[in-house]
């Protein structure tokens, strides 16, 4: 009975002390996230495989199964995120502001954004390239033979000046029309105003398979212009829970390479390999280094499953979108996802 | 008149009114100026806090982006301000050619619905409630889907003479190939216009010397295609057009409106008409039925009647309302990048994502149309106060 008391008190001192302390100290977004019991997510409107919401108003896809590992490792509990979405020109601003916890919607990691807005990116989730999509009755076969065509592209990206940078290099004088809704820019596009479509590679299967009448009719050119590597972002300033959401997403890719499934994460608790008793945490506690617990690393593979579950399940060679892993897989399997040791 | 005491000497003191109201000023400008210093100041600091970089630099770094339509020849290796520049141009482009169909739109309109006719009655009234009760952003995207729906694809042009092609691409025309002799032919135009104007007012004493009518419209019209011809003629009669040839995906030589610029264009004449066409209405319904009724007694002709004694009285009225309504054009012009014309704020948006500096591209946007609409203001305050009634 003392000890109950004893308890109680304290709860209500820390809680009171966490609720005193969240106003004045902005940069403790993991102390803010825990007071809140909810993780603010900053994902795409509408992005068929990366951020996509149910007639439910359910989230889903690969960015968003990002947010509910880092929901399920810091809060116990995947379903406590609470979903923003936001267009391209509104997510660096909702980051900056605190509006979000977290940014993890398709966003490329580049130098001037790593440096001078006020952010950190997380590993790459997603290695893309920018693309071309054309009607196939234009008979179209190469993004060389695009010149002088009319371009669609949605505003706000690094979109717009990788388009540039190719029209010169290869003299194709392409002509941008920029809308700032991606809605917009695909509805121009399908009209027939643009000859082409242009956007990440992955962003233009999902846009052929939702938005296309029949997808067939479309082809996704086979010229890749540019690296995009697809990266969630953090506010600068909060080391604490930048090293929660960095480590939990290369924890999803160690998982995948050491084989915890969401299936078997259970019973690879018996394990007696070494690195996945770490990854489970049966042996070495690795979540205290990050201020968790040791289950931290089999809550999120249990939400989500591991990197491999996540991308088959979301964008995968067996969903509508048919994205090969490509560049996305492991590192020992011929890809370049490679993640740092669990230990 | 009204006793006024002679002129005392100033009263540095509280007792005096005119003190007091200097004290009260100074507090109010110096209040107002530390809120916005404070503003200043405090998003300068969480922004350096936060580690955002701030700051105008970078209107001088090479852009890097293309734009869809330029009046201007640029590259995307130009800087920024040049970027910024292209997109004012074409928001300009857009303001002072709308309000200038919206204008003689909407005047026609308001005229029209004082006329003897039903159905041209009717038919403006039905113009007016129809285009001024849609939002005009809705009206922006169907005039845009119009264009891109129903035109025929890009590469099956219709070809109207061989020189003239509409497409999803837009509308292609041709252009005289801009020569030395072309540049006489402007200049025929504004020693035209010169010409004119001074003929006008001419005229204008004349008639009140004389009472002798001269024509003045059709005299000098004819003033300024006499001036542009002999400017063509001194400049060696340049006949080369440069003509559009579809060339693949483009159109090799001419000019052509796309069709998010004739969106915009129409979309925003329409709906501003409607607007107009009311202003005028009310001009035309303030002026008191006895000048009508004087002037039909003077044996005045009814478009007499109508040029000569109401629209001049109207315009008192309408001068006011119809620079609200130039304004809001230009304002309403910050919707194109909806569909997809490159605008001052379409091109801002793009500079600001690539650049990340949203507090200034936020800046250059509102710099743009505050004085944009302010010097229309100032212009149409100086002809309000040219046309009112001179109280004498």
């Amino acid at each position: 009975m003392k000890s109950t008391m004893l308890k109680l008190s304290i709860t209500a001192v820390a809680t009171a002390a966490a609720f005193a302390a969240a106003p004045a100290m902005a940069g403790k977004t993991v102390d803010a996230v825990k007071a809140r019991g909810s993780l603010v997510c900053g994902v795409n409107t509408g992005l068929a495989g990366f951020s996509q919401a149910d007639s439910q108003g359910a989230w889903s896809g690969l960015d968003v199964d990002v947010c509910k590992a880092i929901a399920a490792a810091l809060l116990n509990d995947a379903s406590k995120v609470k979903y923003v979405p936001l267009t391209a020109q509104q997510r660096f601003t909702a980051l900056q502001s605190g509006e979000i916890d977290i940014l993890s919607r398709n966003t490329t990691y580049t130098l001037t954004r790593d440096a001078s807005l006020g952010l950190h990116f997380l590993p790459p989730t997603y290695y893309d390239g920018q693309g071309f999509m054309v009607p196939v009755k234009s008979k179209v076969k190469s993004a060389k033979s695009l010149k002088g065509a009319t371009v669609c592209v949605q505003s706000g990206t690094t979109t717009e000046k990788n388009l540039t940078d190719y029209s010169r290099a290869n003299k194709l004088d392409l002509k941008p029309i920029v809308f700032e809704k991606q809605e917009a820019a695909t509805g121009a596009y399908f009209s027939g105003r643009c000859v082409a479509f242009t956007t990440d590679a992955s962003g233009l299967a999902s846009i052929r398979n939702k938005d296309a009448k029949d997808p067939k009719e479309h082809v996704i050119l086979p010229e890749l212009i540019s690296k995009e590597p697809l990266a969630p972002a953090v506010r600068r300033g909060d080391d604490e829970f930048e090293a929660i959401a960095k480590w939990v997403i290369y924890g999803l890719m160690e998982a995948e390479e050491y084989g915890i499934t969401q299936a078997n994460v259970d019973q690879m608790k018996s394990s007696q390999d070494p690195v996945v008793m770490r990854i489970v945490g049966t042996s070495e506690d690795t979540g205290k280094l990050v201020g968790l617990d040791k289950e931290w690393l089999v809550r999120a593979v249990k939400a989500v499953g591991n990197y491999g579950e996540m991308f088959a399940r979301n964008v995968g060679e067996k969903t509508p979108l048919n994205l090969p892993r490509g560049v996305n897989n492991l590192w020992n399997k011929g890809g370049i996802q490679y993640a740092p040791p669990i230990r | 008149m009204a006793h006024r005491s002679p002129p005392k000497k100033r009263d540095w003191s509280w007792r005096s009114q005119a003190f007091r109201g200097l004290v009260f000023q100074l507090v109010a400008v110096a209040a107002v100026t530390f809120g916005l210093w404070y503003l200043a100041q405090n998003t300068l600091a969480n922004m350096h806090a936060r580690g955002i970089k701030s700051g105008f630099d970078f209107l001088m770094q090479p852009a890097g982006f293309d734009i869809g339509e330029s009046l201007i020849p640029y590259d995307a290796l130009n800087p920024y301000w040049k970027a910024f520049l292209v997109g004012i141009l074409n928001t300009l482009r857009v303001a002072v050619i709308g309000v200038i169909l919206a204008t003689i739109l909407g005047t026609l309109i308001g005229v029209g619905r004082f006329s003897r006719n039903a159905i041209v009655r009717g038919v403006c009234y039905a113009y007016v409630e129809f285009f001024r009760n849609i939002p005009v952003l809705i009206q922006l995207l169907m005039w845009y889907l119009i264009f891109t729906d129903l035109l025929p694809p890009i590469l099956e042009p219709i070809t109207v003479a061989g020189v003239f092609h509409l497409s999803k691409a837009g509308f292609s025309f041709p252009v005289p190939v801009w020569v030395p002799g072309v540049k006489l032919v402007f200049a025929g135009l504004v020693v035209g216009v010169v010409l004119a104007w001074l003929y006008r007012r001419w005229a204008m004493r004349r008639f009140e010397a004389t009472g002798r009518v001269r024509s003045l419209v059709l005299m000098p019209m004819g003033i300024v295609v006499a001036a542009m011809f002999a400017g063509w003629l001194i400049g060696g009669a340049p006949t080369a057009w440069s003509v559009p040839k579809p060339e693949g995906f483009s159109m090799e030589g001419g000019a052509s409106a796309t069709p998010e610029f004739l969106g915009v264009l129409l979309g925003l004449t329409l709906y501003t008409a409607a607007f107009i066409a009311e202003v005028v209405r009310a001009g035309i319904a303030s002026v008191a039925r006895g000048q009508v009724e004087a002037s039909s007694s003077l044996g005045l002709p009814r478009n007499f009647t109508m040029r000569l004694v109401i629209l001049p009285q109207a315009l008192r009225v309408i001068i006011p309302p119809l620079t609200s309504q130039y304004l809001n054009l230009t304002k309403n012009s910050s919707l194109a990048v909806a569909i997809g014309y490159p605008d001052v704020v379409s091109v801002a948006t793009t500079a600001l994502n690539n650049t990340g500096r949203a507090v200034e591209c936020i800046t250059i946007i509102m710099a743009v149309f505050l004085t944009t609409s302010l010097s229309t203001s100032v212009f149409m305050n100086w002809y309000n106060r040219r046309s009112a009634i001179k109280e004498r």
